[in-house]
């Protein structure tokens, strides 16, 4: 008796506790990017089987055996310097040239797509709940227009100090910074207002953006580029930094997933089960463009990631947060890297933005015969 | 009990409810009756907590709501709202669940021991148990409200505020739904639109107009003829219903009379 009321206990925490549907399905999806990630990292115009790939991945699992701490720097500032020996756990025989292209061509890009794919689709999903808007995605308040002026800038004209990178960074922050002070008024920031102040930056902004387009001469090309989105010449560096920062910033936005099923109902209810609205839109739209800006920063405007694949996870799943953030963040994450090893599969390849927008228009069309979109 | 002391609010600069004074007993069914703008809804998301008065203050159960955390407030207060959007794919126990947020903490740490009874007990008192696995996307209108009542009575607050509870209900819902909200025996306050509801299943009434509160009382104290067309501004007769006895309001034009 005692082991079926486990049992029993155990089996309603998987199908139904809101909690234990996360996990399951968040556990099969990591599976999922697990061979996702091993099957694109085969391919290229040098052919390494997925075994291979395996064993490279394998061989650069290492665990420190020595850490040291040292006291270097200037004069003004003495930074405590912590140097750590790894050493490998396996050693699998590969080719030099395999392990090579596997750890310095493809995985780099790899894992930045799949951070940015994992942090674009996070934030649609918080921002399609905030504005209760089935056209809402990562963008919906200017950060991408934002980022694009600040990128454009810095290629056309030159930002003194900063890179690209960051003046795409620091353009997205300052817009989402600017559209929520527009539309706030009393310490209350109605979301339609929110809505309508975005579209409006986004109009200028783009206005900025083709300006500067039409002074780039001979940046045109890498402007362009830029513009359509991009994951190629991506570093590990990059992946490791958007990928810490999104992860940190989709736990935050699951602490308010409840809190989120709350406002879908409307603001005056989540105010009346006892949600400090105001201060939750804040945190979530925080967390929202600071991690689409990120993406932004790193790989252009990558567009439909944030708008379709939560619809899509949401069919699936329902649209309980506590699910749909975690299950959508990850489904986003193998969504990009399979569309970017279309996008480079091909003869000539593709800025991954054209590719994200060839499959998520026609599917996202699907969607809207159905019944989801129409409800939402 | 709830006392409002001497409340006025302003919404985008326009008063909209001026020195408003009114208490709230415990265990009464108060209704909240007037014209349109009258402050109906004002009133009740003053008390909720929702909107801060300018002026005066909200006391319920000894503690003043405006100092309150949302958290605290929906402890003390359940407020079902006039509108809300059922447009998401939620169980109706998951809608009723979320009447536990109050109780609930971030870190979840801490889980909710009383979270499952409160909710069964809410179903059931508001006979929405057999709904518990249904879409809310499926249900109709009055189902809708028992759903919302069943979140509010989730949330275990000693006060209950309902605006509108009836607005777009059948007569066999309106009486259904009211009838129901009276054999709860908690302390509500609801803003109904219909008179001859209000009277029949409410302890007292209390009139508004123009932001004043005009009457406040037993039914057939505060629904006289008199009262109601200068709150109105339109004749009415008021009789006797033939089997419940209580206040039967009619509105009629007269000849000539302007709109």
């Amino acid at each position: 008796m005692g082991v079926n009321k486990y049992v029993a206990n155990y089996t309603r925490f998987v199908l139904v506790e809101p909690n234990g549907r996360a996990t399951v399905y968040s556990l099969g999806l990591v599976a999922l990017l697990g061979v996702v990630t091993t099957l694109a990292t085969a391919v290229g115009p040098v052919g390494v089987t997925p075994p291979t790939v395996l064993k490279v991945l394998a061989n650069g699992i290492a665990v420190p055996t020595e850490i040291t701490v040292a006291r270097t720097g200037g004069a003004v500032l003495q930074l405590p310097a912590l140097t750590v020996e790894w050493a490998p756990v396996f050693a699998f025989p590969v080719e030099q040239t395999h392990a090579a292209i596997v750890m310095t061509v493809r995985l780099p890009r790899i894992a930045l797509g799949a951070t940015v794919g994992f942090a674009l689709a996070a934030a649609g999903v918080v921002m399609q709940g905030f504005f209760r808007n089935p056209m809402a995605d990562p963008s919906i308040i200017g950060v991408s227009s934002g980022a694009a002026v600040g990128a454009v800038g810095a290629l056309v004209v030159g930002v003194p100090f900063v890179g690209l990178r960051t003046a795409a960074f620091v353009g997205a922050l300052v817009t989402a910074g600017v559209v929520y002070a527009i539309a706030t008024e009393g310490g209350r920031t109605p979301v339609a207002t929110l809505l309508l102040a975005g579209v409006a930056i986004q109009t200028l902004l783009g206005a900025v953006t083709s300006y500067l387009l039409l002074r780039s001469g001979e940046s045109m090309r890498r402007v362009v580029y830029w513009l359509m989105g991009h994951l190629d010449a991506s570093t590990l560096d990059e992946a490791v930094v958007t990928g810490t920062l999104g992860l940190a910033l989709v736990g935050v936005m699951y602490l308010y997933a409840e809190d989120l099923n709350a406002m879908l109902l409307g603001e005056t209810d989540a105010q009346a089960v006892g949600i400090e609205v105001e201060r939750t839109k804040r945190i979530l739209l925080a967390a929202a463009s600071i991690v689409t800006g990120a993406a932004v920063a790193v790989a252009g405007v990558i567009g439909f990631v944030g708008l379709i694949v939560p619809h899509a996870v949401r069919l699936l799943v329902g649209p309980d947060h506590r699910v749909l953030l975690p299950t959508s963040a990850l489904a986003g994450a193998s969504f990009l890297v399979a569309a970017d090893t279309v996008a480079r599969a091909g003869a000539v390849e593709l800025p991954v933005g054209i590719v994200t927008a060839a499959l998520g228009a026609p599917f996202f069309l699907y969607l809207l015969r159905r019944r989801e979109v129409s409800e939402l | 009990m709830i006392a409002v002391e001497d409340i006025t609010v302003e919404r985008g600069g326009v008063r909209v409810l001026s020195e408003v004074s009114l208490t709230v007993e415990e265990g009464e069914f108060l209704a909240l009756v007037g014209p349109n703008g009258a402050g109906k809804s004002t009133l009740l998301n003053t008390v909720g907590g929702i909107l801060s008065p300018a002026a005066g203050r909200v006391v319920a159960a000894g503690r003043e709501i405006e100092t309150l955390s949302a958290r605290e407030t929906a402890r003390l207060v359940a407020s079902v709202p006039q509108e809300t959007s059922f447009g998401f794919d939620f169980t109706v126990r998951e809608v009723v669940e979320m009447g536990r947020t109050p109780y609930r903490a971030r870190l979840r740490r801490r889980p909710d021991p009383d979270g499952r009874d409160q909710i069964d007990r809410a179903l059931a008192r508001t006979e929405t148990d057999e709904l518990a696995d249904r879409s809310v996307t499926t249900l109709s209108g009055g189902e809708k409200q028992r759903v919302l009542l069943a979140r509010a009575l989730a949330q275990d607050a000693p006060y209950l505020l309902l605006d509108e509870p009836t607005a777009s209900l059948d007569i066999n819902h309106q009486v259904r739904t009211l009838g129901l909200v009276a054999d709860l025996d908690e302390t509500v306050v609801a803003a109904i639109h219909d008179l001859n509801l209000a009277a029949r299943f409410c302890d007292r009434i209390a009139l508004l107009a123009d932001g004043k509160l005009r009457a406040v009382g037993p039914p057939e104290d505060v629904l006289t003829a008199e009262r109601l067309e200068r709150a109105f501004g339109t004749s009415v007769t008021v009789g006797e219903h033939p089997v419940t006895g209580t206040p039967v309001v009619t509105a009629f034009r007269q000849q000539g009379q302007e709109i």
